[in-house]
């Protein structure tokens, strides 16, 4: 029997790593992760949890403390957010570099200056080319199930890379929402203990580490690459075993909402999504024929799937919580490049949305609509405010323009 | 003859005091042992791809963390119930303990975590070519404290690293140097011996970096000792139990012209600046108290 309680998304995190029965976890603190560590703690302090526990000094220690347990075959978890993913990603790319299982939470968190505490994706986004694999979660419970899954996913003998599961911060982390736990012993049937002969041990000394010149390094990172996209099949796979142990449904890369006969699609990862959901319903209500598709799976990246979801004649808005500082929103970038190499010509509008915590509500979500009826474009940032930009207030309505900008006023 | 764990064919320098130390270090440890390494020299040499030097399991990951991905395999074999002994030993050189890893040693000592940590102090960054480190020591030419008009070398005096891994608490810190084998070996199977923090400090002298010819290794790091500028001590829980006495110290001029990165106060010859260098050797012979016996 399953347990199912309001909680907040943080402590359903913490619970699922919990029954994942992890060796080593270590973790140093920042908001908004730091609620997910505290349950983990407590749980170890009152010995409900075998592990050890470490408070390290920084990021960069606990990640490191993570790819040394790794290493000696030991399960392995940390979380972070902002900062700290950027002070750990010389580490990440040696853990995915080396070939080393281990799950680590983003609590997606902007990034400084200035310095803000609230939701983005340019945390996570920054290191999507470490050779990790990234899932981005919808929910608290998506949020639970998927590190459940991370841990299964990672340890594969197919893939043994690390996982990254990405979580809106304060809108997960913080969120009460009824969750649904397994029990101990359903997920220890799901997820046996870690096996790998490929660790630090004293009777069979193995060099981990090495370093490769130019006569090998390039094939080192061909087969990452490879296995990074192994996995996708690996993902499938356990998602769709979680859906016949859990019964929830799991398994595919991409989610698509009533996508099928829409003419406008928003196409985004996230928490966000939830409310891009709710907007399609109203927005469907008044006779508009919008659809959403969300990425559960980012990396690797499921280009084919979303090739296949749209449409030649559907116009297509991205919403990106990040972007790449003078090329423009990411997600849009990629999904105009897969649907390039698919040769579609599907127009694609790069919205960036939601940095540093500003809300992107059901009424934005209509206001896109609106936009995505004038010329495609990239990087139109939305619902800034034109009083604070200066000289660069035209700048930026000539991006965000006609339709949207005569409708608000 | 025990096993040879690090073997010949690594690519280190003829007469690199870091790996005739790193030899008789893990030779003194033994089999069972986890060797974490840090980027430098010692990494370079004994691990490049598709070979390895070490019959050891041994891993490099960064430069910076070598101490936290100790920590970690410790805490993983703790865990695991697969210690079965083993010890994990943390190495790296000066820059990687005093600087960029600083932080990582301090929470490794702080936390009490069970590694055996050995700094290689060539007292510069080697393996990029010889730029200053926080051990460089005082006056030292290297390519990043070059000697001109307005400055003489390295102007600020090598960190104290022992002290540093005292007020940690560490419970069993040593200096040692290649010039006396058997005190290596000593030290390196006491350390093995402690479960918690332990460090042991090898003086490690480079024939490139420091200007001698690599056949004077050993003659150049004995000079270290007798001068008094590298005091060989132990200390356990915080107690000065042991040191390497030197009778009659050798004038620090002794060192100093027995290397070229010293050159520049010798010719022409700089009276002040040889005396600031003596200063400090006599500051050694001072407070470890050199040239008298230690306790039996």
């Amino acid at each position: 029997m399953s347990r199912f309680e309001l909680m907040e998304g943080s402590k359903a995190i913490a619970e699922a790593v919990a029954l994942c029965r992890p060796h080593v976890i270590s973790a140093y603190p920042i908001t908004p992760q730091t609620h997910i560590v505290e349950y983990l703690a407590k749980k170890v302090a009152d010995g409900e949890t075998q592990a050890d526990f470490s408070t390290v000094e920084s990021e960069m220690a606990a990640a490191s403390y993570v790819l040394g347990a790794s290493a000696a075959g030991a399960r392995t978890y940390t979380a972070s957010s902002s900062q700290g993913i950027l002070l750990m990603s010389e580490v990440l790319y040696n853990l995915a570099g080396m070939r080393l299982p281990a799950v680590i939470t983003c609590a997606n968190r902007a990034v400084s200056a200035p310095l803000n505490i609230w939701n983005d994706h340019q945390d996570s986004m920054a290191v999507r080319d470490a050779g990790l694999i990234q899932l981005y979660a919808r929910d608290a419970q998506e949020a639970a199930d998927l590190h459940i899954q991370a841990f299964r996913i990672s340890e594969d003998s197919r893939v043994e890379l690390p996982v990254m599961v990405c979580v809106d911060g304060y809108l997960i982390t913080h969120a009460f929402e009824p969750v649904e736990l397994p029990e101990q012993a359903e997920v220890d049937a799901f997820l046996p203990p870690r096996q790998t002969d490929r660790k630090l041990d004293p009777r069979h000394p193995l060099t981990f580490g090495a370093f490769a010149d130019q006569a090998y390094y390039m094939e080192t990172r061909f087969q990452l690459h490879q296995a990074v996209l192994r996995s996708r099949s690996v993902i499938e796979e356990v998602g769709a075993d979680f859906t016949k142990a859990f019964g929830r449904e799991y398994g595919k890369h991409v989610e698509a909402y009533r996508a099928d006969d829409a003419a406008a699609l928003f196409v985004g990862m996230g928490s966000m999504m939830g409310t891009v959901e709710d907007a399609v319903d109203e927005l469907r209500a008044q006779g508009k024929k919008v659809g959403s598709l969300r990425l559960r799976t980012y990396r690797p990246f499921p280009a084919d799937q979303i090739c296949a979801l749209i449409k030649e004649n559907q116009k297509v808005g991205v919403l990106d919580k990040s972007i790449s500082m003078g090329a423009g929103g990411i997600l849009a970038s990629e999904v105009r490049s897969a649907l390039h190499a698919g040769s579609m010509r599907t127009p694609v509008t790069g919205f960036i949305v939601g940095l540093g915590g500003r809300d992107v509500t059901a009424e934005t979500i209509s206001r896109l609509l609106q936009r995505l009826e004038g010329p495609p474009a990239d990087a139109v940032f939305v619902d800034l405010k034109p009083d604070l930009l200066g000289d660069l207030a035209e700048t930026w309505k000539s991006t965000w323009e006609t339709v949207a900008t005569t409708q608000r006023s | 003859m025990a096993e040879t764990l690090l073997t010949p064919g690594h690519t280190a320098c003829q007469g690199c005091g870091e790996i005739l130390a790193a030899r008789m270090a893990i030779q003194a440890a033994g089999p069972n042992v986890i060797v974490v390494q840090a980027t430098g020299c010692l990494e370079i040499t004994t691990s490049k791809y598709p070979q390895s030097a070490w019959r050891v399991p041994w891993i490099h990951s960064l430069f910076e963390n070598t101490a936290s991905v100790a920590s970690g395999i410790q805490a993983a074999l703790r865990m695991m119930g697969t210690a079965d002994g083993a010890k994990v030993i943390a190495q790296g050189g000066d820059g990687a303990f005093a600087d960029i890893g600083f932080g990582a040693l301090s929470g490794t000592w702080e936390r009490g975590d069970n590694v055996l940590s050995i700094c290689y102090d060539n007292e510069a960054y080697m393996n990029t070519g010889i730029q200053r480190s926080g051990l460089t020591p005082t006056l030292a030419y290297t390519s990043t404290t070059p000697t001109g008009s307005k400055q003489l070398g390295n102007l600020r005096p090598k960190k104290d690293l022992i002290s540093i891994a005292l007020a940690h608490g560490v419970p069993y810190v040593a200096s040692a140097t290649p010039a006396y084998p058997r005190d290596i070996e000593r030290k390196v199977k006491r350390a093995m011996s402690i479960d918690g923090p332990s460090y042991i400090h090898l003086h490690s002298p480079c024939p490139l970096g420091w200007g001698f010819d690599g056949a004077k290794t050993i003659e150049v790091a004995k000079l270290a000792v007798q001068t008094g500028l590298f005091p060989v001590v132990e200390f356990v829980d915080g107690e000065l139990v042991s040191w390497t006495r030197v009778v009659r110290p050798d004038p620090a001029e002794h060192y100093l012209q027995a290397q070229r990165r010293f050159r520049h106060i010798l010719e022409p010859r700089n009276e002040e600046a040889i005396a600031q260098i003596q200063a400090v050797a006599d500051a050694n012979i001072r407070r470890y108290h050199l040239t008298e016996s230690p306790p039996k």
